[in-house]
């Protein structure tokens, strides 16, 4: 198997982006890419996407994004894993180069979710849940997450604010971030105030609904030298699978997926957590941040809420997590995700992160999770 | 608008409460499964939910999704049953400020929602307090 390097990241302001499609959404940001790696060819793309059919009415994405990016014939494919869409694109187009199946490798991820009303939003999000066992009985995502809140708090004592304090600072982080969909600082009051969308959650708690697209460049990392950019390895990746409905896992608050995503993506490496040096990580709502914090082993289980007040994981803490803002800040479309998380890690390894820049970074690790961690991707990057 | 035969596949389920117990290991699937995820085994004799249980974590669903916008605010949670298999459903006749884990919680047969104007009515199981 060959190391793989990230050449090129191209990312596009993120928002409710009334004036542009879905394909045009994808095209700026994998031109961004392209741009910024140098490359005038690539041999394949892998694009994550969660539920174009239900957002905009369209599949077929391969054929469509490649056609109007101007690369076809080139093979493409579309990559669903609810909203670790985006991370599991990216892990396809590292096998792809891995492998020596391809060189050049565009790995985007796109998701255009204002072309519907909120409540068609919903149940699209929804779709990533048991349909038949959870959908059908009235669950949304913030409950499903809220019921992970509830248990969390019941077993470990996490409080109302602890889930606050998570907002609060990747807000801080997001600040910083011109392109986040919402790059504004927000108080524990503020989150404490918003109008409740499924107790314990607060809309301030939650990702909210994001038009936008990131990419990626990959290529052996013996060819990374030849490009205009200073190639960042991507280390080790990971990926695992748990129970589609929360109700079948043996404890509703842990995150087993991610925990073993993580072991995998480590053990490639040959690094621990402690290792290293940023963490972007799922926080689709703030208890999902804390109990990934435990998952990774950053903080014993039950300890994430208190880890998140100590500030532990500021910008300036020991354990950064989440420096572009997080889906909380910078906002979730869905099928974007995995691929930003990868803009950023890039960013910070190249020393490009600007006000948000995580002082000294060499290595760091982004974690992409779907569903209620029916699924996750995790990913170790580390400057060359 | 999906077709009956995507609500009426799954009335053993949602009207009888069955489900599957694993001939090897014990473990009680529902729904029923064809591979026991414990044990690997593929036999699975037919018994009826438990239906009386412990809530083990709740909320309220106030932002509803397609199909039961007219239902919010709505109750909703997880419960493990006397046969240790953990469900989820709505939470009915209950005051949410009488929801808590360890809420004792039986399994009634109500509606659930319906599909348009014109479409099937949903039933199914609900919880209740015991």
């Amino acid at each position: 198997m060959r190391d793989v390097a990230v050449i090129g990241v191209g990312m596009a302001k993120w928002g409710e982006l009334w004036e542009k499609s879905l394909r045009s959404v994808f095209v700026e940001s994998a031109l961004l890419a392209l741009e910024d790696a140098g490359v005038d060819r690539i041999d394949s793309m892998v694009v994550g996407c969660m539920s174009s059919g239900l957002f905009v009415g369209q599949e077929h994405l391969g054929s469509l994004l490649s056609d109007y990016l101007g690369r076809a014939p080139v093979p493409a494919a579309r990559v669903e894993s609810a909203c670790a869409s985006g991370g599991l694109a990216l892990r396809q187009g590292f096998l792809e180069v891995a492998s020596g199946m391809a060189d050049i490798v565009l790995v985007g991820g796109v998701e255009k979710m204002t072309d519907v009303t909120g409540c068609e939003a919903t149940y699209a999000l929804g779709t990533a849940a048991d349909q038949e066992y959870e959908g059908f009985h009235g669950l949304t995502f913030p409950a499903l997450y809220a019921m992970m809140a509830v248990a969390h708090m019941h077993a470990y004592g996490t409080t109302r604010e602890q889930l606050a304090m998570v907002a609060v600072k990747n807000h801080d982080n997001g600040s910083k971030n011109p392109l986040a969909q919402f790059p504004v600082k927000i108080s524990v009051e503020a989150v404490l105030n918003s109008v409740l969308v499924a107790d314990p959650l607060r809309i301030l708690d939650c990702s909210p609904i994001t038009d936008g697209a990131a990419a990626v460049i990959l290529c052996p990392a013996e060819m990374a030298g030849k490009f205009k950019t200073p190639g960042v390895r991507i280390a080790g990746t990971g990926q695992a699978t748990d129970t589609i409905a929360l109700s079948s896992r043996k404890d509703l608050c842990w995150l087993e997926s991610t925990r073993v995503a993580a072991k995998k993506a480590l053990a490639m490496a040959g690094r621990k957590v402690e290792d290293m040096h940023f963490f972007e990580v799922h926080d689709c709502f703030t208890i999902a941040e804390i109990m990934v914090m435990e998952a990774l082993g950053l903080v014993p289980k039950g300890a994430g809420g208190k880890a998140v007040a100590e500030g532990l994981t500021r910008l300036d803490g020991k354990f950064p997590v989440n420096p572009s803002g997080g889906l909380k800040a910078k906002g979730h479309p869905v099928g974007a995700t995995g691929v930003a998380q990868a803009v950023e890690a890039v960013k910070q390894l190249r020393g490009e992160a600007g006000p948000r820049q995580v002082k000294g970074a060499r290595r760091g690790l982004t974690q992409n999770m779907g569903g209620t961690g029916g699924s996750s991707v995790v990913h170790v990057f580390e400057a060359m | 608008m999906p077709t009956p035969s995507k609500h009426w596949r799954e009335i053993p389920q949602r009207y009888r409460l069955e489900a599957g117990k694993c001939t090897r290991c014990g473990y009680v699937a529902f729904p029923p499964r064809l591979v026991c995820p414990e044990c690997g085994n593929r036999e699975f004799a037919p018994v009826k939910l438990a239906e009386t249980g412990t809530l083990l974590t709740y909320t309220v669903v106030r932002v509803a999704p397609g199909g039961f916008e007219d239902e919010a605010p709505y109750a909703v949670g997880i419960a493990e049953l006397a046969d240790g298999v953990k469900l989820t459903a709505q939470v009915a006749d209950c005051a949410f400020a009488d929801l808590k884990v360890g809420l004792k919680v039986r399994l009634e047969f109500r509606k659930l929602s319906e599909d348009g104007a014109a479409g099937v009515i949903a039933y199914g199981y609900k919880f209740v307090p015991a």
